[in-house]
């Protein structure tokens, strides 16, 4: 049935929800119920951890505890939020960058077979490849301090799953249903508007999910190659380096939040755009 | 070797023998009695049909016979033995709708892996496999893969495997429902020229009057769920059978009677 | 193998020895027009920004010092550097991987027990940790190679258990009666039957996590007092880049090799196992 050909997009994130939803076990408990031993397996960690680093006095270079963390999250909140901020645009516009040119160039790969069999090897090639390692390139061409520097590493880290997903959702398409459109006279763009784009949406928007959590990475990962003070790469990297981990462990749990909230805007997007999709069905 | 050692009564009147046999799936109010109070004997060499509606529970009980799902009531030896037991000594070959071959294995490959399972020294695997496939007239094949053969030469192989360890009974589940109609008559024919040389007893599910008549010396009819016996018409064709076999008189008499216990079962319910 | 799969993969080499070809036209081209109308941006196409193609390669095949190893020979020993770690973690993270997918299918306590700790590790966005962890790890006197690798297995076990779990349950129904029938051990279910159905699934992580792999290597060598690996020449080279750009677009160069190396790798291993001529039969 499925062809796995290697492209992955990323990561697999609907396998995931599929193979979660098979560990839930039997009984529709609802998405929250679902996640609920998560949510409390990962608070006993909270709670164990804070506890046996004050019980056993571990130093604050060997594990921070979790109460430093938050003491410092609250304590450098206007420096890490800052930080915070201009990382997130450097994410936000590379993702922008990136989907635009993946979409655009899906477009065409859907519409002329030697382009596609000539780019489309090629991305699942470059996608293999460390495209962070451009970082430094880009920082010499759009100076270090630069947030263009970092928005290139995105674009280009964004643009082959997004575009990879984009193609293949154009593409696999039930033939039934172009021999429909043809029978009815319709041009190649009426089968283009009509089937193709509403049958790639699920798996663009899955590509998105990918590319949103990818983004605001690539985009701290780019820093690390170098950047201006201000941005969250920069920070933790010289938190790091002072052994201030506390301090560095408060920027990442910003990172990670931006990050939820991009995926969850996607996610809204998603519900937004494609209402009819199977997976919103509330009986399944 | 890896059959253990047979009981005595391999002999015994029935290969089969279920009494008051019974299924519910689930429990509560939202249970599915698929079979009730089922009382069948089928003895050695027998070609038993199982026929019936959809949703009548041939199939679950074919899998009961073979120990993939256990009977809720009543009971059910096959060869003299509780079905665990026969399992366990791989009395029973399965063919299934879908030939479910391993596609990361060659032909024979396939047909080998019972034995291999069961222990068979690993020099005679090879040759019995092929004598398997030479019965079943695809040797030429034993080295391709799955798919690169049609579905009614998957079905061959599929069968083939069932046969290899040679049991004396054979369960088929629609084994043929998946294939158009000229390649069903066909394989028809290999089934019962199969079953002629090798002599195993056979249980088949299947749908089609006109296959069920052809191929048993035997129709059980069922009735819709719960399932139970409504009929069984002993099928008085010559023993053997051949394409004309489709044209005698005889033959459409009795796709009529078993169709007329069809309806039947299908109207009367309640008995 | 037909021929028919054969053309194919010409065709695409083809293809893809094109579009390269196609890439450096335009990088070419773009610096010959940028020049000759004297625009800057987005990119100044002198060659101190955009060194020629050319020159690139002709770096790669030059000594990197005065009297000293090509130095293409001095990358390609940095990339198996990290290459070493990328690989060290890899197996162990895809044996971890394995491990837990066969034990899920196994026991579904295991499963509803493990399984959200599993998923939780996978919040920590451990390539954005990555050199924090290797200064935590220098702190402690931990080995720079060996938190590296651990960053690499870190990367590679989830993929891999999730598709395990997954392929390992792929399997037909009908698959699982048969080898019900044959009173077949659980063993010989596992390895006969669930194992050669999952691997497909498996291999498909496997090239996601080798690709991570590297780049966790990578990013993992960029604090300070790393020496060796690609990281640091890439961090080095960049600092070098007004006096010798072409060594900067050469080490960027190898390091795309080396992913797609160890990538192809495991593309090369999922052509043995995997049987290129199987198809699934329904």
């Amino acid at each position: 049935m499925n062809e796995r050909d290697g492209t992955g997009g990323g990561r697999s994130t609907t396998d995931v929800t599929a193979v979660l939803e098979d560990s839930a076990g039997p009984g529709r408990r609802g998405r929250l119920a679902q996640y609920l031993p998560a949510i409390v397996a990962f608070l006993v960690v909270i709670l164990l951890w804070e506890g046996l680093t004050r019980l056993l006095e571990v130093e604050t270079f060997v594990l921070p505890k979790p109460s430093e963390v938050m003491t410092s999250f609250f304590a450098t909140a206007s420096v890490i939020w800052g930080a915070g901020y201009r990382t997130l645009i450097e994410a936000l516009g590379g993702f922008t960058i990136g989907v635009t040119l993946a979409v655009v160039t899906s477009l065409a790969a859907a519409r002329w077979v030697g382009f596609r069999q000539g780019i489309l090897p090629l991305a699942i090639a470059a996608n293999a490849t460390p495209i962070v390692a451009l970082a430094p390139i880009f920082n010499n061409w759009f100076s270090i301090t630069s947030p263009f520097s970092k928005m290139g590493v995105v674009a280009v880290v964004v643009y082959f799953p997004v575009m990879i997903n984009t193609t293949r959702g154009l593409l696999e398409i039930d033939p039934a249903e172009i021999e429909l459109m043809r029978s009815i006279a319709a041009t190649p763009s009426e089968v283009t508007r009509r089937i193709r784009i509403p049958n790639a949406l699920p798996y663009f928007f899955s590509a998105l999910k990918v590319a949103s959590a990818l983004s605001l990475i690539a985009a701290i990962v780019a820093e690390y190659f170098g950047g201006p003070q201000d941005v969250l790469g920069q920070y933790i990297i010289n938190r790091a380096n002072l052994f201030q981990f506390p301090d560095a462990w408060a920027a990442i749990l910003v990172a990670s939040i931006l990050g939820v909230a991009f995926y969850l805007l996607i996610l809204i997007a998603e519900r937004l755009l494609m209402p009819w999709h199977v997976s919103f069905r509330s009986t399944e | 070797m890896g059959k253990r050692v047979q009981k005595a009564d391999d002999m015994s009147a029935s290969v089969v023998a279920a009494r008051g046999v019974g299924k519910t799936f689930g429990s509560g109010p939202e249970q599915i009695e698929a079979l009730r109070s089922i009382d069948l004997d089928i003895a050695a060499g027998d070609f038993v049909s199982l026929i019936g509606p959809s949703g009548c529970g041939k199939s679950t009980l074919l899998r009961l016979i073979g120990d993939l799902v256990t009977p809720t009531s009543g009971s059910l030896s096959v060869n003299g033995k509780p079905p665990d037991e026969a399992r366990l000594d791989r009395d029973y070959g399965i063919v299934f709708q879908s030939a479910t071959l391993l596609d990361w294995r060659s032909v024979q490959k396939n047909v080998e892996l019972p034995l291999e399972i069961m222990d068979f020294p690993s020099e005679q695997r090879p040759i019995r496999a092929r004598e398997m496939l030479e019965l079943v007239q695809l040797a030429a094949f034993a080295d391709h893969f799955p798919w690169q053969l049609s579905g009614g030469m998957q079905q061959r192989v599929a069968i083939a495997r069932a046969l290899a360890f040679e049991p004396s009974l054979l369960l088929m589940d629609e084994p043929f429902g998946a294939l158009d109609e000229m390649t069903r008559e066909l394989m028809q024919q290999e089934v019962l020229r199969l079953w002629g040389e090798t002599g195993t007893s056979v249980v088949f599910v299947t749908h089609s009057i006109p296959e069920a008549v052809f191929l048993s010396t035997r129709v059980v009819v069922m009735s819709p769920r719960p399932g139970r016996i409504s009929a069984e018409i002993p099928i008085d064709l010559s023993r053997q059978r051949t394409p004309d076999t489709r044209e005698e008189r005889r033959y459409f008499e009795l796709i009529t009677e078993v169709r007329e216990a069809l309806r039947r079962g299908e109207a009367g319910t309640g008995i | 193998m037909g021929a028919g799969t054969n053309r194919r993969h010409l065709r695409t080499g083809i293809s893809i020895v094109a579009l390269i070809g196609v890439s450096i036209v335009l990088w070419e081209e773009y610096k010959v027009v940028w020049s000759a109308a004297g625009w800057d941006w987005p990119v100044r196409p002198d060659n101190r920004t955009m060194p020629h193609a050319w020159d690139v390669i002709l770096t790669l095949f030059q000594p990197a010092q005065r009297n000293g190893p090509l130095f293409i020979l001095v990358e390609a020993r940095a990339a198996l550097l990290t290459l070493r770690e990328a690989f060290v973690g890899f197996v162990f993270g895809g044996a971890i991987g394995f491990g837990l997918g066969v034990l899920f299918v196994r026991s579904r306590t295991a499963e509803r027990a493990f399984m959200p700790y599993v998923v939780a590790s996978q919040t920590v966005p451990i390539l954005a940790i990555a050199p924090m962890v290797v200064v935590w790890g220098g702190r402690l006197d931990v080995p720079q190679w060996l938190t590296v690798s651990i960053i690499a297995a870190y990367l590679t076990f989830f993929p891999v258990a999730i598709n395990t779990l997954r392929g390992l349950r792929s399997t037909q129904a009908t698959a699982l009666e048969l080898m019900k029938s044959y009173a077949s051990s659980r063993g010989d279910v596992l390895w006969k039957l669930q194992v050669p159905t999952a691997m497909p699934f498996i291999f498909t992580a496997l090239k996601v996590s080798a690709a991570a792999s590297v780049i966790g290597a990578i990013v993992g060598e960029l604090p300070a007092g790393f020496r060796g690996g690609l990281g640091r020449d890439l961090l080095q080279f960049s600092q070098q880049f007004t006096a010798a750009p072409e060594k900067l677009f050469a080490a960027v160069l190898m390091a795309g090799l080396t992913g797609m190396s160890f990538v192809g790798l495991v593309a090369l291993a999922e052509h043995r196992w995997v049987n290129a001529s199987r198809r699934q039969t329904t």
